[in-house]
């Protein structure tokens, strides 16, 4: 191919004709761009043809620059014209020149401030339609839950366990890994600090509460909602984008029953399980550091430990998980619905499950500790 | 026709996991053409074209494209042919988070350096060309409806003039009218550029009205390439069976009314 590409001029009166040679493709637009633009503005006369006989290949992109210096010039009022048309190429300039480019011009962009007011309205009014939709996922759960009672065979007992793999058996090593890390920092951060004052054995105390009443299922809360929430979420809205949750739907069966309700109640089983272990690894990770960088003798441990910890503080720990494994369910399964056509979708709703589920759960870590306060626990 | 192959395919052997899918398959397509390609359901016919474009690893044989064979060729000559090639996937591959203007635009801004308002009327000379209306520019692919995305996928396929275009059942999914209009646009558009077309298809209209070839995959092999007539004429039993089945006599009783 010749890299050639030139418009010369020939003036005779009032008419110019301007020819074209060399490849006018895609790989040469960029030069030829200019050049055609200087013919557009630079042409005086009235009468104004393109010679195309000496152009050697052409394709859209050299038609269309031809054919948009043809209608610049035809606006500007003057006599356009096209000459040495060749047989092959009529085709294509037909196709280009039925084209109307009538482009509506993009939305105006509006003042920044106001942009700013609106954004932070939407999110407020967003905030108050999650909790609804919150709700009443809440509420087609429980209607699921009634009619399953009802009719125990329809429960679908497989997928459940399934899910229940997943999200307990195989999230126990790294969940054990973390908390037993957890406790081990807990523990070496309280002895480096009351040792200042002469008060190690009180660390028992506080890493034996602290863990099974706060750290244990906050911690695997977290984890879970990682690792377990953020997975819901992309798979039931890979389901949505694929249709299979509107087939479900035509088929008679209600997806919260069938997709939902097994997982949901799966995480219910599952997080009071990593919840207990979690906490067991924390004690144990406490422990060996205390013994190994504190010095304090296991025995020692285990005694200060049953002095310092009442069955009460296990119990407050386990009461929350489930509660909070229902709430990282709800949101993860919710956002999951939502999910539109686009993979940037997914990508956002798995965020927010992740997000959303995580504050809530702290949000609920404190309600209990009201609650508990309370009551006197 | 010029008989100037522009995809040269040579005893090619494909396995996918330990299963020979392909066994030898020898093919040509050439510059100017039409060339339909059949076979039944999971004959290879997606493995044929994914290999030939790279996606999918060989184990024995030749693909040369352009004349360049392309075990040979080097990272930028291979970009070369790329860029010189354009495909339409069956379900348009359209990029879901950019807007039609952008998924069309997004090879001409990768391969050639444009001014932007040309870029633009590049890409909405192109949607017009395949007969959308240049509104959609800015809308998403979520908002189109089926016949939309494949012509905006056909649109992107053909953003940079290519001189292969590789169609994945293009009819696919679509009415008969809308489907008779896809293949009136696609021998338009072919006329226009006189680029090769590759066409997957099982749509026996198509293959009546634009195909200038047709190759027959089976068993892992060409059992048969050549015109319509050909295709009529041949007694092997699964042609015999998709050239003459009930489906086939309509389709044949239509085309020879017209």
């Amino acid at each position: 191919m010749t890299a050639g590409i030139l418009l010369s001029s020939q003036t005779r009166g009032d008419s110019v004709e301007l020819s074209a040679a060399g490849s006018w493709t895609a790989e040469y637009a960029s030069a030829i761009e200019p050049q055609v633009d200087a013919a557009t503005r630079g042409v005086t006369a009235h009468s104004v043809a393109i010679n195309i006989a000496r152009v050697d290949y052409l394709d859209t992109y050299g038609a269309w620059l031809i054919e948009r210096t043809l209608r610049s010039w035809t606006s500007q009022g003057r006599d356009a014209r096209l000459v040495g048309l060749r047989e092959d190429y009529r085709g294509l300039f037909d196709k280009v020149h039925s084209g109307t480019q009538t482009l509506s011009p993009p939305p105006p962009r509006r003042n920044s401030i106001m942009a700013t007011l609106e954004s932070v309205g939407m999110t407020m009014a967003s905030v108050g339609a999650d909790l609804v939709m919150l709700a009443q996922m809440l509420g087609s759960l429980l209607v699921a839950l009634k009619r399953v009672i009802l009719r125990p065979t329809s429960f679908r007992f497989t997928s459940m366990v399934h899910q229940l793999e997943r999200v307990g058996w195989r999230a126990v090593p790294i969940v054990l890994l973390i908390t037993v890390l957890i406790g081990a920092i807990l523990a070496q951060q309280g002895i480096f600090h009351f040792r200042k004052f002469g008060a190690d054995i009180f660390v028992i105390d506080m890493v034996g509460v602290l863990v099974l009443r706060e750290v244990g299922v906050l911690i695997v809360c977290i984890m879970v909602a990682g690792r377990s929430g953020s997975s819901y979420t992309a798979e039931l809205g890979a389901m949505r984008m694929r249709e299979e949750v509107d087939a479900l739907r035509t088929m008679g069966f209600d997806p919260v029953e069938v997709l939902i309700l097994p997982r949901i109640i799966a995480l219910i089983i599952a997080v009071p399980i990593l919840t207990f272990l979690g906490s067991m690894a924390a004690l144990y990770g406490g422990g060996l550091v205390s013994w190994l960088y504190g010095g304090i003798q296991p025995e020692v441990f285990l005694a200060r430990l049953r002095e310092a910890v009442t069955s009460t503080t296990f119990e407050v720990g386990m009461i929350k998980a489930p509660f909070m494994a229902l709430v990282i369910g709800i949101v993860a399964c919710v956002e999951g619905l939502q999910v539109q056509g686009s993979a940037e979708s997914l990508g956002e709703k798995t965020t927010n499950s992740v997000v959303k589920s995580i504050f809530l759960v702290i949000v609920l870590d404190g309600v209990f500790a009201m609650f508990f306060a309370a009551i006197g626990m | 026709m010029a008989q100037e192959p522009v995809i040269e395919v040579r005893d090619l052997v494909v396995e996918l996991k330990g299963n020979r899918v392909l066994n030898g398959v020898t093919l040509d397509v050439y510059r100017g053409e039409i060339l339909g390609f059949v076979g039944a359901s999971g004959a290879g016919k997606s493995v044929l074209t994914r290999t030939i474009l790279g996606l999918l690893p060989k184990r024995l044989g030749r693909i040369s494209v352009f004349g360049v064979n392309l075990d040979e060729a080097g990272e930028v000559q291979r970009q070369e042919i790329e860029r010189r090639w354009g495909i339409l996937f069956q379900q348009g591959a359209l990029f879901s988070s950019l807007t039609v203007g952008e998924n069309v635009e997004f090879p001409i801004r990768e391969y050639l350096d444009l001014s932007d308002r040309l870029m633009t009327e590049i890409a909405i000379t192109k949607l017009e060309m395949v007969g959308l209306k240049p509104d959609v520019y800015r809308k998403y692919p979520s908002e189109l409806s089926g016949g939309m995305i494949k012509r905006v996928a056909l649109a992107r396929a053909l953003a940079l003039d290519p001189e292969i275009l590789f169609l994945d059942e293009p009819t696919s999914g679509l009415d008969p009218i809308s489907a008779g209009d896809f293949d009136q646009l696609i021998l338009t558009l072919q006329r226009v550029s006189s680029m090769a077309v590759f066409m997957v298809t099982h749509d026996l209209d198509s293959l009546h009205t634009i195909c200038d070839r047709i190759a027959v995959l089976g068993d892992g092999k060409i059992i048969e390439a050549g015109t319509m007539d050909t295709m009529l004429a041949s007694q092997h039993p699964w042609l015999k069976a998709y050239f003459h089945g009930v489906r086939a006599r309509t389709g044949l009783k239509a085309a020879a009314r017209n």
